[in-house]
């Protein structure tokens, strides 16, 4: 990352990692997620979901900060972002 | 190319969005076009519902009729889908009778301000404590895009074909002027903002407004040949300015012209509620007694009493609610307790 100004404790700030989680059939193919993420990390696939419409895919991985935008503007609770080094919970507990 | 665990088709039903827990999830994917913004506000209105920490229980959900208005039917909360403009009214019925709740309404430009307009500026004046959403298209969406009260200037629509002439509604000027406790306006794509402000207005007291900009893409872009609600969101990402506080007089908004945003009114002002009882505390005195309270105690009794046939001894559930309302009641209305 660039910074135009170093923060002076920049050695001890730890970059989150975030993996991507798609719940395709959800998808509208609104291009929300790849538009918005600030990391460039989605690109849209040229696959199509069940319903036809061209889902994300997530082009590099190792960018995602866990940011959580792309989970949030999505229109159709479609993607969602987990914290990279937790065990993947889907919540089914 | 992908390396992460992007869930492929017929292996989603493993994964479940954070959201979920909110969502009658069995709905989705929801009826809402490709690019529409509405999904994103309500993204952005359940985040705030978790954030404000307000039991779920205690939360109700009113939906007029259109697009927007389908909210009532994805939230995984007490809901009520009512007729077209009449949200308002159902919700200040709902708060009279159970002042615990928070009541919100979860509506559309049109449903909200032109055939329920009357609703939304009486219940401004009277400082009814309820949050209203009203997700701004600038169109009645669910009819096939007919001009709406907020239509802005020249704005091709199906009842506008050559273009619109008529002035439009400044929402949140109209609810100043009328007494809003809190009146705040994002778009869509100010989804960190946004959230900000539906908590807030969660947490307010009285009347709180929250007008979410939002784009239609199917009638209103399209119908303008303004491309898809894609391009529509990165208009406001280039056209919003962010001014709190900003003078209500001066944000209505123009077609395809600069959009106002931010939180503008956040003020304390008596509600219904505290001047209804003020004022009959004042005049009637002991005879007065706050009716809704009695019904939520009595309701509360009846819960917590066990189901009539059980050999429970210990309290009887029947009795005890009658007893509350005589408590809190005159004689006359000792009815109260046997609405089981
Ligand atoms: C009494 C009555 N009149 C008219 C209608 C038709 N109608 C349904 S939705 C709607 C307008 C909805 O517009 P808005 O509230 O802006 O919702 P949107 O679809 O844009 O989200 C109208 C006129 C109706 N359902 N009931
Ligand atoms: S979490 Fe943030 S960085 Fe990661 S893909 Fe989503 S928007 Fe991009
Ligand atoms: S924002 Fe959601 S609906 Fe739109 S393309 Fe991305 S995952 Fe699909
Ligand atoms: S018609 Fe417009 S408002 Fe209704 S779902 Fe489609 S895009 Fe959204
Ligand atoms: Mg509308």
């Amino acid at each position: 990352m660039r910074y135009w100004r170093v923060p002076l404790d920049a050695d001890q700030i730890k970059i989150p990692q975030g993996e991507i989680h798609l719940l395709v059939d959800r998808c509208k193919g609104c291009e929300f997620c790849v538009e918005f993420c600030p990391r460039g990390v989605l690109v849209m696939s040229s696959e199509y979901n069940p319903k036809g419409y061209h889902y994300p895919e997530v082009a590099h991985p190792e960018l995602c900060v866990d940011c959580d935008l792309c989970e949030v503007i999505c229109p159709d609770f479609a993607i969602f972002c987990l914290p990279k080094t937790e065990e993947v919970n889907d919540g089914a507990s | 190319m992908t390396q992460t665990k992007t869930t492929q088709p017929g292996s989603e039903q493993e994964l479940k969005h954070p959201q979920d827990h909110l969502l009658r999830s069995d709905r989705l994917p929801h009826i809402w076009c490709a690019t529409c913004g509405i999904g994103t506000v309500l993204k952005c209105f359940i985040e705030a519902i978790d954030r404000s920490k307000i039991p779920y229980d205690d939360i109700a959900i009113v939906s007029g009729i259109g697009c927007t208005g389908r909210v009532a039917g994805y939230v995984k909360l007490d809901s009520y889908h009512t007729t077209h403009g009449r949200a308002i009214p159902f919700a200040t019925g709902l708060k009279l009778a159970n002042r615990r709740l928070k009541v919100v309404v979860f509506s559309g430009d049109g449903d909200l301000s032109a055939i329920g307009g009357n609703h939304l500026i009486h219940a401004a004046r009277r400082n009814m404590d309820i949050t209203v959403v009203c997700v701004n298209n600038f169109i009645y969406g669910m009819t096939g895009g007919q001009a709406a009260p907020t239509t802005p200037g020249t704005a091709v629509t199906s009842t506008t074909p050559w273009g619109a002439f008529e002035p439009a509604f400044n929402l949140p000027q109209l609810l100043e002027a009328c007494g809003a406790s809190y009146v705040a306006r994002w778009t869509s794509l100010h989804v960190r903002r946004l959230t900000k402000s539906f908590t807030e207005a969660l947490l307010k007291k009285g009347f709180s407004f929250v007008e979410a900009i939002a784009p239609c893409s199917t009638l209103y872009a399209r119908r303008n040949r303004l491309g898809s609600g894609y391009d529509l969101m990165k208009f406001y990402h280039d056209h919003s300015e962010i001014r709190h506080g900003a003078d209500v007089n001066e944000v209505d908004i123009g077609f395809q012209d600069k959009i106002t945003v931010g939180k503008f009114i956040d003020r304390d002002r008596p509600t219904w509620l505290e001047l209804n009882d003020q004022q009959h505390e004042a005049t009637l005195g002991e005879k007065y007694y706050r009716h809704a309270e009695t019904i939520a105690a009595a309701a509360e009794a009846d819960a917590a009493a066990p189901p009539t046939g059980t050999a429970e001894k210990t309290q009887d559930g029947g009795k005890d609610s009658g007893k509350d309302g005589g408590k809190n009641g005159g004689k006359d209305d000792s009815k109260e307790g046997s609405h089981a």
